[in-house]
């Protein structure tokens, strides 16, 4: 295994300084604890938003600091949850006394940790409202497993929820949003490869040559089921029927199309599959009215992808072209 | 014999080190249907423990050590068992706050406490493929035996006894909650980590008990 690190025990406060010194025009970056903050925050009654999780899907959530989007984001280690007292140091720091939004994916560590920091930083006089995310259609969501988990629509709902707040909505207000791009937004993704966690030094799970994993969560854990390698557009009409049919979304509605890759695919395979799942939705009489492309939840250096759906209305489209300027989205300002 | 402070920082050193020593066991199990960091968490969230036991107060209660662990484990531990431990010692530490000696009936208050706040965290059922499965066993076994007059040792013994069974019973499941409910079928024939840390907890509460 050959990776550009250091020491497999410094990774993320070795990025998290680089990230710094890159982007010290956006953001202010605490080291202890770690996490990463606008830099102007806290902004006097805006609702803030705090996102985090495990390090290695970026540049989720540090990437998304800034104007119109997240007011902090709280790495943890590589796959692993961060703990409650960088969440609440964050939260402390970027309340402007209009509340905090925690936007959590929905994976146990993550939702047990922000639960803890919420309720300490509730004792602390901070009013927080957390939404959870769970867009993957490859989960099934009942009594009996953790629930869908967050993956790639995460940066949906932080870039409409973070417009929400940048245009003066209260925390009700953008919780409600929040929630409202979870409901309409689906995702599901497939891997070509495993990834290696730094500190384990080995892949996560393995996949033969000529095997793929479809609906593939974003730490490599198993998704619906192991196949061949197939074309490309064989597995993008594998994985946009089931989020399609599972909304479901109908002919005449407006989406926006997201094709997420994981860290290892090249851009080039990403319009290969954006181009099949753009020309799937259209037979389905779906107009994709806006579109996002690249790696923005990755899990580290897997190959593969996922496709996001998310149903549009007049008002998720001004939310979503509303200016942004953080280190991975930057438009209109 | 009741059991004092003494008792509460035995207990935390022989969880240190039962949790060093079964620290590759646990990354193990839970590299089979988890992500594999339960035992490199926890024997970090454990570490960090000891050096604060030397700051306790003199006049410290069983609560205000069990209280420290859970500080502890909450802000190191991380993943899923950092909140589900932290929050099991602090309410651990609530059923017995103030007092200095812990009886028959203090200890099952204890056990139960920490039980209910692992499923008030985690919300998981008994069969769930999770802690609660070694706690809930635990605490029926240390109530039947402080109503049949057993002493705190042997409270703390039967505890252990149950959750080791419990931990052991996780084997033919399937997980309903965390990521092991992610792999469905193929989480059968694996022990649940948290189940088996678990136990080996409850197995230091009574052997600090014994002074073993």
């Amino acid at each position: 295994m050959k990776k550009l690190i250091n020491d497999p025990r410094r990774v993320v406060e070795e990025a998290v300084a680089g990230f710094e010194a890159a982007h010290g025009d956006l953001v202010t970056v605490s080291h202890d604890p770690i996490y990463i903050a606008r830099k102007d925050a806290p902004r006097e009654g805006k609702v803030a938003l705090v996102s985090g999780g495990g390090s290695g899907h970026e540049p989720l959530h540090g990437g998304f600091v800034g104007f119109g989007m997240l007011d902090a984001a709280v790495p943890g280690p590589v796959f692993t949850s961060p703990t409650p007292d960088p969440i609440l140091a964050a939260t402390k720091a970027v309340d402007g006394g209009a509340g905090v939004l925690h936007i959590v994916k929905n994976y146990t560590g993550d939702v047990l940790n922000f639960e803890t920091a919420a309720d300490l930083a509730a004792a602390d006089g901070i009013d927080v409202q957390t939404v959870i995310v769970d867009d993957d259609v490859a989960v099934k969501d009942s009594l009996y497993t953790a629930g869908r988990r967050g993956v790639a629509g995460t940066v949906l709902v932080e870039k409409i929820a973070g417009a929400a707040a940048e245009r003066g909505d209260d925390l009700a207000s953008v919780a409600a949003i929040a929630t409202r791009v979870n409901s309409v937004t689906r995702s599901m993704g497939v891997a070509l490869t495993p990834c290696v966690v730094p500190h384990a030094g080995e892949p996560s799970f393995t996949l033969a040559d000529d095997e793929i994993e479809i609906g593939i969560g974003i730490h490599g854990e198993p998704g619906r089921e192991r196949i061949k390698i197939e074309p490309a557009d064989a597995i993008v009409d594998r994985i946009l029927a089931p989020i399609v049919d599972d909304l479901p979304f109908a002919s005449g509605d407006r989406v926006l199309l997201f094709v997420n890759g994981l860290g290892g695919t090249p851009q080039v395979e990403l319009y290969i599959v954006f181009r099949r799942a753009a020309e799937a939705l259209a037979e389905r009489g779906i107009t994709v009215s806006r579109t996002l492309v690249g790696n923005f939840v990755t899990s580290l250096e897997m190959q593969g992808m996922s496709i996001t759906v998310m149903r549009l209305d007049d008002e998720l489209e001004q939310l979503w072209d509303a200016p942004v300027q953080t280190a991975a989205l930057r438009w209109g300002r | 014999m009741t059991l004092d402070t003494a008792w509460a920082v035995r207990w935390i050193r022989a969880s240190a080190a039962v949790i060093s020593e079964h620290r590759v066991e646990l990354i193990t199990l839970d590299r089979d249907i988890g992500d594999g960091d339960h035992g490199e968490n926890l024997d970090r969230g454990f570490s960090a423990v000891l050096p604060k036991l030397d700051d306790l107060a003199g006049d410290a209660t069983p609560a205000d050590a069990l209280k420290l662990v859970a500080t502890t484990l909450i802000s190191t531990v991380g993943g899923a068992a950092g909140p589900l431990y932290g929050t099991a010692y602090l309410k651990a530490a609530g059923a017995i706050t103030g007092q200095a000696e812990l009886d028959g009936a203090a200890i099952v208050a204890l056990l139960t406490a920490a039980r209910d706040g692992v499923v008030l965290r985690g919300k998981a059922a008994p069969g769930d493929k999770t802690m609660v499965d070694a706690w809930t066993p635990a605490v029926d076994a240390a109530s039947a035996a402080q109503s049949h007059g057993s002493d705190e040792a042997g409270i703390l013994d039967a505890a252990a006894t149950a959750a080791e069974d419990g931990a052991r019973a996780t084997e033919p499941l399937v997980a309903h909650k965390g990521r092991a409910s992610y792999l469905g079928e193929r989480a059968i024939g694996h022990r649940d980590p948290g189940a088996q840390s678990s136990a080996l907890l409850l197995r230091a509460a009574a052997d600090a008990a014994t002074g073993s």
